[in-house]
């Protein structure tokens, strides 16, 4: 019986690091067919949120539900739907692009392990380096690869950290298209970005964390830069509060 | 169980293609373990003539530093490319996860010990063909005693600070048993007679000792690499 | 706990005090004399060594399959604790060793076995003190596997060399040795569960602390 959900709820999630706190009470909910941005400064714990969300990462308070299970009841079965692009690529370097994408697609249990592999090379314009060592690839090549990957057995949840990174101007409107495509389809994809300008007409919804918290985002019109710069100069500096209270 | 194995089998397929195309773990661990094996010799031979069950030792030794070092090595490749993160976001079993990646690093000891065997027979004139089913029961399973907790160590090491040498820090201590068995039942079958009780009695231990080791390694594989 | 722990420590302190005179008011053993007196310090010791390791052990596989972070401080307490009385018993081993065998040190089953585990729990702490985050799962880990590696190091061990007085030991004292005997067993098994709870509660009073500094944050 295959796991599958519609609806991602992220409710009063906290984690910390020692005395770091890395996410401070974060909640959100998203249906499927949406496409949620996460924005906000570097160290602000997005890749934390990403990786709790991908269930590599436990919190330390605060629950994470996909449709009506949790990650621990959902079991192994739940990492099936779901797919991560992360900072590191998770390819390997000495195995040719085939040779990666059959790999993934033998772990995952997937049916016809060549043809999946052939497809997915087709989508990232890789067919005619299909058979060259990873570790030959630009950047961008390894990113189209990678999101590939994370794409091959179909996922419900689609995690991207830094998806733009490296991608030329066609790659990145071309990445822009599959990631509608796979909205229309059902899926929910959360991104974190720097690229606001991409992501202007991408994002369904947007949340912004800063320094763990979640901010709100002034629903108003214009350009997302700049209701991103407005959101984070209107904040309330914590640590200024702090030191004025001692 | 079928999808376990299938897991198991397509991991540990990955590591020794991997290893393969560049085959610098092969190489530099073979390398590697005949080194200590001529240090030893030049260490522990007087006058041409090695001390008794030296070549026990000496063998058993070698596979413990080499193996060492492979199975850094094979853990470090995954901590660069941070793809133990994907495989721990397979749908599977995690511990079919540590199973493939175990078989791997098995292959990779059991060609070390192709070589080493021979150069300990060559070297130290040791009796490699007296027993040769005794001496391979003992390689195996002290081999898969020394592997189960290495990989589970080395695994576990692969986010920690220090890990190069953590891991003869934790290993060493806890494979002292295996190297017990591991030199004694071997020295029993290069005695001018083969004592082949007492190599049974050593080669039930490991049996024993491997059994233990690999069933808590299968438990404690996914508590251990989640956060 | 707290309201047995003054009343444990005036018996503990009691118990010391009196343990040298009812030591020396036990019989003389015919042929090691003095010296063999080490083995009421020694065995007790030595015992509670296993003792911690087991504790420490069963701490950890509690910790790392239920997460209560409890017990991780009782594996640490416990941890700590295999380390000093394995120092005590590997000094006072030696110290034995030299009147009786004439020798500092003998590959014996027992000292041998005793080495090891101090050694795996002393690794144990490494693991602890330079991991880095993470690292009391990593600890934990090692703690289990050491713990159940005793009876593996002590059949590996003994078939390899033995020297040391057979277990029976205790069983065939003399009744005036039996009573001293025991009287410094519950002597150090008091002193243990001071010395645990003390360490633990010093690991409580640390992770309190923590949980202020992330509370200050709110």
């Amino acid at each position: 019986m295959a796991f599958d959900f519609d609806r991602l709820v992220v409710d009063d999630v906290s984690r910390h690091f020692g005395r770091r706190r890395a996410l401070h009470r974060v909640s959100l909910a998203c249906d499927a067919g949406t496409i949620l941005g996460l924005l906000g400064p570097n160290g602000a714990g997005k890749s934390t949120l990403l990786a709790i969300l991908s269930t590599l990462l436990a919190p330390t308070s605060g629950r994470v539900r996909y449709g009506e299970h949790d990650a621990r009841s959902a079991g192994p079965m739940l990492r099936g739907r779901l797919g991560l692009l992360g900072h590191d690529l998770y390819l390997y370097p000495e195995l040719t692009a085939r040779e990666n994408l059959e790999f993934f697609a033998r772990l995952y249990g997937l049916a016809r392990p060549r043809d999946r592999a052939d497809g997915a090379l087709a989508e990232a314009g890789l067919a005619d380096r299909a058979d060259e060592a990873v570790s030959g690839f630009s950047r961008g090549m390894r990113q189209r690869l990678a999101l590939e990957r994370a794409l091959l057995h179909g996922p419900r949840l689609l995690l991207l950290d830094e998806p733009f990174t490296g991608l030329d101007d066609a790659s990145g409107h071309a990445l822009v298209r599959r990631l509608r495509g796979l909205r229309d389809a059902g899926a929910i994809v959360i991104a974190a970005t720097h690229d606001l300008d991409l992501a202007e007409g991408l994002l369904d919804e947007v949340v912004i964390l800063r320094e763990g918290r979640l901010l709100t985002v002034p629903r108003a019109s214009g350009p997302l830069r700049e209701r991103y710069r407005e959101t984070i100069r209107t904040a309330a500096p914590p640590a200024a509060s702090r030191e004025g209270r001692a | 169980m079928r999808q376990f194995l299938r897991v198991a089998w397509v991991v540990m397929r990955k590591d020794l293609t991997v290893e393969m195309r560049s085959r610098e773990i092969v190489y530099t661990t073979v390398f590697f373990a005949a080194s200590c094996v001529l240090v030893f010799a030049f260490a522990l031979v007087r006058e041409g003539r090695p001390l008794e069950d030296a070549s026990a030792g000496i063998l058993w030794i070698s596979i413990a530093f080499a193996g060492t070092l492979a199975l850094g090595r094979t853990f470090e490749r995954e901590r660069h490319t941070e793809t133990l993160r994907a495989l721990m976001l397979a749908p599977s079993d995690r511990p079919a996860i540590y199973v493939g990646k175990l078989l791997g690093v098995l292959v990779l000891m059991a060609i070390v010990e192709a070589v080493l065997v021979p150069m300990i027979g060559l070297l130290f004139h040791a009796p490699i063909f007296a027993r040769p089913h005794w001496l391979a029961a003992l390689l195996a399973a002290g081999t898969l005693g020394f592997a189960s907790v290495g990989t589970l160590f080395a695994a576990m090491l692969v986010r920690a600070r220090s890990r190069d040498v953590l891991l003869p820090v934790l290993l060493y201590p806890i494979t002292i048993p295996v190297i017990i068995a591991g030199v004694r039942g071997t020295a029993a079958i290069f005695q001018a007679t083969p004592d082949e009780p007492m190599a049974r009695f050593w080669a039930a231990l490991l049996v024993f000792f491997d059994v233990v080791f690999v069933t808590l390694s299968l438990w404690t594989f996914e508590p251990l690499m989640t956060e | 706990m707290s309201r047995v722990f003054a009343p444990l420590v005036l018996l503990a302190m009691l118990l010391f005090a009196a343990a040298p005179l009812v030591v020396a008011g036990a019989p003389f053993e015919q042929t090691m004399g003095l010296v063999q007196k080490i083995f009421y310090y020694h065995v007790p010791s030595a015992m509670l060594m296993f003792v911690s390791a087991f504790v420490c052990g069963i701490a950890s596989a509690v910790f790392l399959f239920r997460r209560p972070a409890a017990a991780d401080r009782v594996a640490v307490a416990a941890g700590e604790l295999v380390v000093l009385f394995g120092v005590i018993v590997l000094v006072t081993g030696p110290l034995w060793a030299r009147k009786a065998w004439g020798v500092w040190w003998e590959w014996d089953a027992r000292l041998t076995s005793s080495l090891l585990l101090w050694m795996i729990f002393l690794a144990y702490l490494l693991v602890r003190r330079f991991g880095g985050p993470g690292s009391e799962k990593l600890a934990g880990a090692m703690a289990l596997f050491g713990m159940a590696n005793v009876p593996f190091v002590y059949v590996s061990v003994n078939y390899w060399r033995t020297l040391h007085p057979k277990t029976s030991v205790v069983m065939s004292l003399a009744p005036g040795m039996r009573a001293a005997f025991w009287f410094c067993v519950a002597a150090f098994a008091i002193l243990y569960v001071l010395l645990l709870t003390l360490r633990k509660r010093l690991e409580d009073r640390q992770a309190m602390v923590e949980q202020l500094y992330l509370a200050t944050e709110e």
